[in-house]
């Protein structure tokens, strides 16, 4: 085998470019998938894209997927990095989630709840058989889904007015007045508050908080957590221009909020409570809402008085690692060229071996 | 690509001068200035996703699109050669975003952006080298926490260090690290030079050029002003030692450079090459010869538009 | 004054009306002494009786909420340990005391050898020889009579017994003017607490060091301590030359303490 120089340069990316594009593109054949259809018929995708991107627009996701080829933490990665050239002109009003616009809310609390329980668009019951209909092109379109007999109520009371009148849920109180902090604009920082720490898990990897909030049920840090809510619907997003000085709607976003129970013990000078875990994703994305609030709840440990000793409680483990965009760099990094690190280790080793023979063979008499 | 090429459904882009905005350049040249009064002094900044995935330089691109301006002249290393792909990759990035002019000879060069490695040729007052950095951290390898290692570092408390480097002592007999080496700076910060060899630590001490440390995943930045100490940790009986070769440079004879091996075939069979590529091709320019000054190696197709 | 004089008033360590609330149930309070060198200060209670507080207040672990503690350190002389910063407060903490804790656990680092730990505090002092620091650790090795050869084991492959004497030598080795002790002794059999005792009584004797220990136990502070102070619901409630507290005890809780002694 000839030595084969690695110096590629400028030539080579530029014929990897093309041949990427020719990859993503697939059988010319094929008819091209537009980014309407993955904007339409791919939106879950879309939903995570947008939920970790940390961006809401449902073209520009699905754009994304298009480029990304599917790989959906390379799609949100293009949309991170699109997300950092956006001009900031300020922030919203806290979205008010009480009065979504409902499509689905249950409760795993209570048989029934004001307001009802409320399927929706789900995926829950379905059987997971596949089905092979949707393999044929150009079938029609689904019949419409029936209407209800009445409409539903809005605005859709939450899981926290039931326990409102018993004050069994404790209240979330904003500490201070200031602004939240923000993990797009300065870094992490520890201890870290819920502010930051609820952004991190909205933005963080699905499948790693996933993982996390599973190993807690299965006992490594349990909170013992019960489904108080999960909703899905749009709210309306509020702003305040300086020049004008009240409200106005710029849009909505369709948002899936979760809110899981668990006990607290209390203490001489607080009576027991329900503690909530919180989680707000982008879009329809039950799976994130879900494990993030449990991971929420199971970070709030110090708070209320629990011992820590298990991954999911430890703030810097699970807040560190969480964000996908960062963890695909680090470790993919590797595949850059580490030669002449390598190079030194490779030395350090040669000569460890010498020294080591030398000892078990001590042949020669003569110093060096 | 030329400008002329564009693709379907491409919204026309406009880029602020060197892609970030003019408030996340004052952000990190304000984290810049508290780094370089505090040499050595890791001094957290608010990190933006780059086109290049962290990891990869994020940290050297942010630092450089955040001092570079249309008069200076910019130099891209990866491991000493400025022809590995990420280098010619981030060369090309600024070239388009910041409207530069870019350079391969060291001398020329006002902004240096290297991962790795430290030119052979001395840097000069005026000029900037810009390091990509992995971890920032120095005993992160023996502390994973964050709050610990931040106390350790205000209380000048290094005694994780120290023990580490005794162990080596008893374990191999000499210290074991061969790149990212620790050093102290002004006595005072226990500081990573990033993954370098140890070979090029000296070359921090009393430098007439500013370097700059850009760790962008880990948001940290730190700097070491010209002419400051920087004493690689060692013991009395156990001095800091540079590695040396057996051989000289294959193609231009440097006896005093750092150098690659490289796998020749199959059986055995290497060259040993300086890494500093330009610095080897200039020796070269000088009428300095090798051993093997006839390899492909030394004699590179030319690559279109170069 | 001439330096004799000087020095013979001086206390090392001065603790004046010292006491410490947690809300409003009290942790210690009222606690007095001066220290010299060579002497040995035996706290000794049941649990509950507010000795670990004392402890972590004396130690610079726990800011009292009023009363001082003043100690004559090496780079600051008489100061009060509460007023000097925090960087300066845990140098001191490392340069001018020891401190050995109940379990080796909290006062070893256990991933690194022996012979790594008992070099430390001379590496913190700025030391920078690695033999002349090896030699050192070995000496102190041999003095806390553990098998020099075992130098780089590490601390789990050595018995409890044995991690403490490594505890010793580490809280030893950079001529500490005063050492804390946490129930050294609390948690190893009978057999190897003895021998470790007159191990520490040894020491304290020929370096002529300044000792505070806390212990539950009547036995251990018998034997280690010049002076007691016997704490009771945060107070302390006697006090006085070893011997005498144990042998004529005042207090009726004394008493009760004396009295439930096991004769071994």
């Amino acid at each position: 085998m000839a030595y084969v120089s690695v110096k590629g340069g400028e030539k080579a990316i530029e014929n990897a470019h093309q041949w990427l594009a020719e990859e993503r593109r697939g059988d010319p054949a094929v008819e091209e998938v537009a980014v309407a259809q993955i904007r339409e018929q791919l939106s879950l995708a879309v939903d995570r894209v947008m939920a970790e991107g940390s961006c809401y627009d449902r073209d520009l996701a699905a754009l994304a997927v298009k480029q990304a080829g599917g790989d959906l933490p390379e799609a949100i990665f293009l949309v991170r990095a699109y997300r950092t050239t956006l001009p900031r002109f300020g922030g919203s009003e806290p979205v008010d989630t009480e009065r979504m616009i409902v499509r689905r809310r249950i409760s795993a609390a209570f048989k029934d709840i004001p307001g009802g329980q409320v399927l929706g668009p789900t995926f829950d019951y379905t059987h997971r058989l596949l089905d092979f209909r949707l393999a044929a092109d150009g079938a029609a379109p689904p019949e419409p889904a029936p209407l209800a007999n009445e409409p539903q109520a809005w605005p859709m009371p939450t899981i926290g007015s039931v326990f409102a009148h018993e004050d069994l849920l404790e209240h979330d109180v904003r500490s201070s007045d200031d602004a939240p902090f923000d993990l797009t604009r300065e870094p992490m920082s520890f201890p870290a508050g819920r502010d930051q720490r609820l952004q991190a898990l909205a933005r963080g990897d699905e499948g790693f908080l996933l993982s996390l909030a599973y190993s807690s049920q299965r006992g490594w840090g349990s909170t013992h957590p019960l489904c108080g809510e999960i909703r899905l619907g749009e709210v309306a997003v509020e702003f305040i221009p300086e020049e004008l000085g009240f409200p106005i709607e710029i849009g909505e976003v369709t948002l899936t909020e979760c809110q899981m129970l668990s006990g607290f013990a209390g203490s001489a000078q607080k009576a027991p409570q329900f503690t909530r875990g919180y989680g707000l994703a982008f879009g329809h994305s039950e799976r994130k809402a879900m494990s993030m609030a449990i991971v929420d709840r199971a970070l709030r440990r110090g708070e209320v008085g629990e011992d820590v000793d298990a991954p999911v409680q430890d703030e810097e483990f699970v807040l560190y690692h969480s964000d996908n965009v960062e963890a695909s760099g680090f470790v993919q990094h590797l595949k850059l060229p580490h030669y002449v690190d390598f190079q030194a280790d490779l030395q350090l080793v040669r000569r460890l071996r010498r020294e080591h023979f030398e000892r078990l063979n001590p042949s020669k008499e003569a110093a060096e | 690509m030329s400008a002329a090429e564009s693709r379907p459904n491409e919204a026309e882009r406009y880029y602020n001068y060197a892609y970030l905005d003019e408030q996340t350049k004052r952000m990190i040249r304000r984290a810049i200035l508290k780094a370089l009064a505090i040499p050595g002094y890791q001094a957290p900044f608010g990190s933006r996703e780059m086109p290049v995935p962290y990891g990869w330089g994020t940290g050297g691109i942010q630092l450089t699109a955040a001092i570079i301006g249309p008069d200076d002249v910019y130099k891209c290393i990866d491991q000493g050669a400025d022809d590995t792909t990420n280098a010619v990759s981030i060369r090309k990035f600024f070239a388009r975003v910041a409207d530069v002019a870019t350079t391969d000879n060291t001398a020329e060069a006002t902004i240096i952006q290297t991962r790795h490695r430290i030119p052979e040729q001395p840097l000069k007052a005026g000029q900037v080298l810009v390091f990509q950095v992995p971890q920032p951290e120095p005993l992160r390898g023996l502390e994973a926490r964050e709050t610990e290692t931040r106390a350790m570092h205000a209380y000048e408390e290094y005694g994780l260090q120290y023990v580490s480097l005794y162990e080596n002592i008893s374990a191999f007999g000499r210290i074991a690290a061969t790149a990212g080496y620790p050093v102290m700076v002004e006595e005072r910060y226990l500081m990573s030079p990033s993954p370098i060899p140890k070979f090029d630590n000296p070359k921090m001490d009393d430098n007439e050029a500013i370097l700059l440390f850009g760790a962008g995943r880990e948001k940290r930045i730190y700097a070491i002003p010209p002419h400051t100490r920087v004493r690689s940790l060692d013991f009395e009986d156990y001095p800091f030692e540079v590695q040396t070769w057996e051989e000289n440079c294959a193609l231009c004879g440097a006896e005093d450079s750092y150098l690659d091996e490289v796998v020749l075939d199959d059986a055995g069979n290497r060259m040993f090459v300086c890494s500093d590529s330009h610095h080897c091709g200039q020796r070269r320019a000088e009428g300095h010869v090798g051993p093997m000054a006839g390899h492909q190696l030394a004699n590179p197709v030319a690559e279109d538009g170069q | 004054m001439s330096a004799v004089e000087r020095l013979a008033s001086e206390p090392l360590l001065r603790v004046t009306d010292l006491s410490r609330w947690y809300g409003s149930i009290v942790g210690c309070r009222d606690v007095s002494f001066e220290m010299h060198p060579g002497e040995v200060l035996g706290i000794v209670g049941e649990s509950g009786s507010g000795k670990t507080t004392l402890l972590k207040c004396l130690s610079g672990h726990l800011e009292p909420t009023s009363g001082q503690v003043e100690f004559d350190t090496r780079r600051h002389g008489m100061s009060d340990i509460y007023g000097l910063s925090e960087p300066d407060r845990r140098r001191m903490q490392r340069e001018d005391w020891g401190f050995v804790h109940q379990n080796p656990r909290d006062g070893l680092r256990m991933r690194v050898s022996g012979g790594a730990n008992v070099a430390e505090p001379l590496m913190n002092l700025g030391r920078r020889h690695y033999g002349e620091m090896r030699s050192a650790t070995i000496a102190w090795l041999d003095r806390v009579e553990l098998d020099t050869s075992r130098i780089d084991d590490k601390p789990r492959n050595f018995s409890g017994g044995m991690q403490q004497r490594i505890q010793v030598a580490r809280n030893l080795i950079h001529g500490p003017k005063l050492v804390f002790m946490d129930e050294p002794t609390g948690g190893l059999d009978v057999s190897v607490q003895a021998r470790l005792l007159d191990l520490m009584r040894e020491l304290v004797r020929d370096l002529g060091l300044a000792v505070i220990i806390v212990t539950h136990d009547m036995a251990v502070a018998r034997l280690m301590a010049d002076r007691l102070l016997v704490m009771r619901r945060g107070e302390v409630v006697e006090t006085g030359l070893t011997d005498q507290v144990l042998d004529d005890p005042q207090h009726a809780y004394t008493q009760l303490l004396v009295s439930s002694v096991l004769q071994i």
